[in-house]
């Protein structure tokens, strides 16, 4: 009948943290202890907001623009697609990102790390994917910080990325790392993801999108769960 | 072609830097004839507020349709809904999506309404809900609940993800309390109430 939509994939066990991760303190009170139940993708999960049309500003892509000067730090361009697993481009879907400034330290009342903040910068930024689900933004580098997880714990930089898709299903928050960062062995957050995995929330420094004379590009991918091929296929890729 | 998907990291402590709109909470605009308020707390496995959680919330508009093309029946706001909610009013102004911070005591709310039943592929209906995505620090993905309605026993009875649920207690955990004027959801991430959490 009508109401028959395909749903979409549901990812192995390979693909995200285990919620219950003890290097990681904070997960001991708030990772759900019970089995989770079976949902269904039907109406609900296989819809999704379609957010931003007409809402994003021309400027919210570039945090280096955001205030009467220019941040300190070293800027950056990052960029790259949202797709989903079978490769087709996400086009249309709303890109928020945040972060530390170059100093490490966040626009938040809550970030008690000695570090400046930088009058110039914000930390946030928001873009929509166009035709070919492409998205970028022009940003400083985000500096290591400290955090209390453990003694001596040093988050890597990275970048706090949110994405909708285009289905409630397909929502996902994650953290985009750099290229070849010291920090990663020593990281529980990084390192709650399976090793296989890991690689994919690391950027790569592309020569094509850095800007001669001007800033560094880092290029960095986004796959979202795809569709099932049909509403049959539905449960056969569960974990 | 598979591409692997990209695996999930928590929000972190900081999101507010980036993702707190000013209308955020609100589905529907205030001021929306029928708007409810559906809110509560986010609580840890110890009873403590978690005041550093994004809830956010989907569902279909009043008449149980959705403003997306993956709805094979159609616009949302079609026909036959209840007469004050106009088909124009419906795609223009239900935005089906709320997004509420929890402040220092874990409290969320978003102002909405109250969402039609779906019919289900094997015939069946779904009783009306909220899909519902909890994120926070000390979260490395996302949970997944949903928020049924206390005034629809019959339909709540007959919902296929309730019925699925075997522990009567856990199945009334998914279902609003009123309070006031509006319902209320509290979220248990761990512990003796344990919201039931559901597998996306």
């Amino acid at each position: 009948m009508s109401e028959v939509v395909p749903g979409y994939r549901r990812e192995g066990p390979g693909t995200h943290p285990p919620l219950d991760w003890p290097a990681y303190r904070s997960t001991a009170l708030r990772a759900p202890h019970r089995p989770l139940v079976p949902l269904p993708h039907r109406l609900t999960e296989v819809t999704g907001p379609l957010l931003g049309e007409g809402q994003v500003g021309e400027r919210d892509h570039d945090l280096t623009v955001q205030h009467g000067g220019e941040p300190l730090g070293e800027r950056i361009v990052v960029a790259g697609r949202v797709l989903d697993e079978g490769g087709r481009p996400v086009p249309g879907t709303l890109v928020e990102i945040w972060q530390a400034n170059a100093a490490g330290r966040y626009r938040h009342d809550g970030d008690r790390h000695p570090a400046p903040l930088d009058p110039n910068f914000s930390g946030a930024g928001r873009c929509l994917t166009d035709r070919e689900g492409r998205w970028r933004f022009v940003t400083v580098k985000p500096g290591a910080y400290p955090w209390k997880n453990h003694p001596n714990a040093w988050r890597p930089a990275h970048i706090h990325f949110s994405l909708f898709g285009r289905a409630f299903a397909q929502r996902l928050i994650t953290q985009m790392y750099f290229p070849g960062d010291p920090l990663f062995p020593f990281d529980p957050i990084l390192g709650s993801v399976p090793e296989a995995a890991r690689d994919r929330l690391v950027s790569r420094l592309d020569m094509d999108l850095t800007t001669p004379e001007w800033a560094l590009g880092y290029r960095w991918d986004i796959v979202l769960r795809g569709r099932e091929a049909t509403p049959l296929d539905d449960e056969e890729d569960e974990p | 072609m598979t591409l692997p998907p990209t695996p999930s990291q928590t929000i972190g402590p900081f999101f507010a830097v980036g993702l707190i709109w000013v209308d955020g909470p609100d589905v529907v605009p205030e001021g929306t004839p029928g708007a409810v308020r559906i809110g509560g707390r986010v609580l840890d496995g110890a009873g403590d507020p978690v005041p550093d959680a994004l809830v956010e919330t989907w569902q279909a508009d009043p008449v149980g349709c959705f403003a997306h093309p993956d709805d094979p029946r159609g616009p949302a706001g079609g026909s036959g809904g209840p007469p004050e909610w106009s088909p124009g009013r419906s795609t223009s102004e239900f935005r089906g999506f709320g997004r509420s911070a929890t402040d220092a005591e874990g409290r969320w709310a978003v102002r909405t309404r109250k969402p039609g039943a779906l019919p289900a592929p094997d015939g069946g209906t779904e009783a009306p809900h909220l899909d519902v995505s909890v994120f926070a620090r000390g979260l490395l993905g996302r949970v997944v609940t949903r928020i049924y309605f206390p005034d629809e026993a019959e339909a709540n009875a007959a919902d296929p993800v309730l019925c699925s649920i075997a522990d009567p207690e856990a199945r009334a955990r998914l279902v609003a309390v009123p309070e006031g004027d509006g319902l209320r959801f509290d979220i248990h991430l761990q512990g003796e109430r344990e919201t039931p959490f559901l597998a996306i």
